[in-house]
């Protein structure tokens, strides 16, 4: 008996029952397409996570000062007082003795100004910072050049400006660098442009013009008594939690106050994100279990219908065994039967799965694993083999003279 | 039944004499059945029912064997354990020389592909299959390559005289023509005995004719054929006719008018 002849026998069963093969069929299908969707949407889900820890800026930590952007000051008297950063704060943030695990640190101070470039003019958040700011935001330089250390010691009036204020400043196809815009009063020479960035969660990571922070403090702010935030740059995404706790020591020590009072809030946003992630993660095996589940009722389902099929058909195995038909042939009939109905119910689920995956679903795009198809399928046709072998060994361990008489 | 004096010593089938007292076995050709004091017991619950009480039988090679008695006699109890669909509950039985008790499994399905060729009363064709690939079925389990299967089957098609129907299923046909297709899966493997339980049993007598025809060709042929009928008419094609009565052999006698045995191929009235 060979492949082709069992195939064929085989088609040839399940096509007599056109109607109980295909629901046979589409149980396993709904379990492989169900794996593949569902691990695809966890999948996407956790890609979308991993996509805005991207675009957060590479392994940092924002401190703000409670007092002026956390949750409103408390009302007891004893916290009225200004707690301030301050440049000496950032020195002792840079010393590498002190915090083995920051690499650079940025203060921060925004003002909200209007530019003007000729007769055009816009509203832009003007942010007054040091050279290292752009490195631990992840912005990128389009043309022209960064702001310098000199330009910080220098007070220079120069700008980079992000692509909202190069679009709704300037004519299409005009050279921004070497203008001059104003915030306000004072003129500034653009000196670089930024690569387009998209936007995350809602906030326009282009609408931005980077000064040096002693010009933003001469021109735009007046002299101020702590920065607005500090941007805190981990050495890498494996330290950034180390860093936080170096930063909250050393301001701690320098406010005379505990790391639990310490009046600044530190925003670890990568590590919010990477537990939603691992969340995330926790998410897709789970729904993969559920899937799995669907699949293994499935298998039964294959079970179930090739014990009805042996039964139906003993007169049939008693026949095909009276006239020499081995042990082995039927045992291969009936199991290849019940592998067909699982390869096609894989073949089917794994071509649902995959146009399913092309739509968007409860607002996630899913992402197809590859892994995830072969497993599904791999794990259909044992199913079949699996679910499949007793009903066949029952058929072919049937004495040809019972199953002969069986009406 | 004087070998019973032997004691323990097992029997050769060559020991066993011939029925009607003729030639002692050993100096003719190896029988191709022999059979020694077959039973056979079927359990229902509480009730023993004794379908065979020690069946002695010997057939020859080449021999056209009836198998008459009433029904519930035994006969098809007799033939399944011959065609090795069923196993006796005591008593021996050599197939061409070799202790049947002595093949496992598989052993037997490749005799019962190879050597025995069955026709059943209910024709036992395989449902929504056609004529054609219902004959195949014995060639493919003996491992015959598709396209010599095809040609031996057609072959054996034609030699019924259903060439016509080849591609016919089963339920469109008659049942005096699916009992001919039945005789040519029987045949397709070229099997030296052929065995059959009342194979004219469903038909009417045209078709009876047809199907006893196709068999007194097979006889003609030289391959051994064993038949159960309780007809006369039909058991009068055979050179020997067994009686059974309550599960013992009650006669066993050679038919004085051969002649009606041997027809010449084709020329049935
Ligand atoms: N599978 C079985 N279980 C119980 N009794 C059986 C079975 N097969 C046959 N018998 C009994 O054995 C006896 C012989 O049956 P059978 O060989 O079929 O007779 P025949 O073919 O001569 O009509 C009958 O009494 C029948 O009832
Ligand atoms: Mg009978």
């Amino acid at each position: 008996m060979t492949w082709a002849d069992n195939i064929g026998a085989a088609l040839r069963g399940l096509n007599a029952n056109k109607l109980r093969s295909s629901l046979t069929v589409l149980g396993i299908l709904i379990g492989v397409a169900a794996v593949i969707l569902l691990v695809a949407v966890g999948n996407g889900s956790s890609q979308a996570v991993q996509n805005k820890i991207k675009l957060l800026g590479t392994n940092t930590i924002t401190i703000v000062n409670r007092g002026r952007f956390g949750r409103g000051p408390s009302t007891t008297g004893t916290q009225t007082q200004a707690s301030t950063i301050t440049a000496a704060d950032v020195a002792q943030l840079e010393d590498p003795t002190q915090a083995p695990d920051i690499l650079t640190v940025s203060p921060v101070i925004t003002a909200s100004e209007t530019a003007d470039y000729q007769a055009a003019s816009t509203s832009v958040t003007v942010t007054g910072t040091t050279p290292t700011y752009m490195g631990a935001e992840d912005y990128q330089l389009e043309a022209g050049q960064q702001i310098t250390s000199a330009d910080v010691t220098n007070h220079a009036l120069v700008v980079v400006i992000g692509q909202d204020l190069v679009t709704n400043l300037y004519e299409p196809g005009t050279n921004p660098i070497g203008t001059d815009i104003s915030f306000g009063a004072t003129q500034f020479q653009v000196v670089g442009v930024l690569a387009n960035k998209g936007s995350s969660s809602g906030e326009d990571l282009n609408d931005v013009a980077l000064v040096p922070y002693t010009a933003a403090e001469d021109q735009l702010t007046g002299y101020a008594t702590s920065f607005t935030e500090l941007i805190v740059q981990a050495t890498s995404s494996k330290t950034v939690n180390a860093a936080e706790n170096e930063a909250s020591d050393i301001l701690a020590s320098d406010n005379h106050t505990s790391v639990a009072d310490l009046p600044f809030t530190l925003i670890n946003e990568s590590s919010l994100l990477s537990t939603s992630a691992s969340t995330n993660e926790t998410f897709t095996v789970l729904l993969g279990a559920v899937a799995a589940i669907s699949l293994l009722v499935g298998g039964i389902g294959i079970m179930n219908i090739m014990l009805v099929t042996v039964t139906e058909r003993t007169r049939e195995i008693g026949i095909r065994k009276a006239i020499g038909a081995p042990r082995g042939a039927i045992l291969g009939q009936f199991l290849t039967e019940a592998v067909m109905l699982s390869l096609l119910g894989g073949i089917a689920g794994v071509t649902i799965g995959l146009i399913g995956s092309r739509f968007r679903i409860v607002g996630v795009k899913p992402v197809v694993a590859p892994t995830s198809i072969i497993e599904a399928f791999f794990v259909a046709v044992a199913i079949g083999v699996f679910f499949g072998f007793y009903p066949a060994n029952r058929a072919a361990s049937l004495r040809p003279i019972d199953a002969l008489r069986h009406e | 039944m004087t070998y019973l004096g032997n004691g323990q010593a097992p029997l050769l089938p060559s020991e066993l004499s011939a029925p009607d007292g003729s030639a002692p076995a050993e100096q003719r050709t190896a029988p191709v059945i022999a059979l020694r004091q077959i039973t056979k017991t079927y359990r229902l619950g509480e009730v023993e029912v004794q379908a065979l009480r020690g069946v002695s039988l010997v057939i020859e090679r080449g021999e056209f064997v009836a198998i008459m008695g009433a029904s519930g006699s035994g006969k098809s109890t007799l033939m399944n354990i011959i065609g090795l669909l069923d196993i006796p509950s005591h008593g021996r039985y050599w197939l061409d020389d070799v202790d049947v008790r002595n093949l496992d499994e598989l052993a037997l399905s490749r005799v019962r592909n190879r050597k025995i060729g069955f026709v059943f009363q209910s024709f036992n064709l395989i449902p929504r299959t056609t004529a054609l690939a219902n004959v195949e079925l014995p060639l493919i389990y003996a491992g015959v390559k598709s396209k010599e299967r095809r040609q031996r089957s057609e072959a054996a098609l034609e030699q019924v005289g259903m060439t016509d129907r080849m591609h016919h299923l089963p339920n469109e046909m008659s049942g005096g023509q699916q009992q001919r297709v039945a005789v040519a899966r029987a045949i397709v493997t070229n099997p030296s005995l052929i065995l059959a339980d009342e194979p004219t049993g469903n038909l009417d007598s045209r078709s009876s004719e047809d199907v006893m025809a196709v068999f007194a060709d097979l006889y003609a042929a030289g391959r051994t054929v064993v038949l159960i009928t309780h007809e006369a008419d039909i058991a009068q094609y055979a050179e020997r006719v067994v009686r059974v009565r309550d599960g013992l052999i009650l006669s066993d006698e050679r038919m004085v008018d051969a002649t009606l045995a041997r027809p010449s191929l084709g020329s049935a009235p």
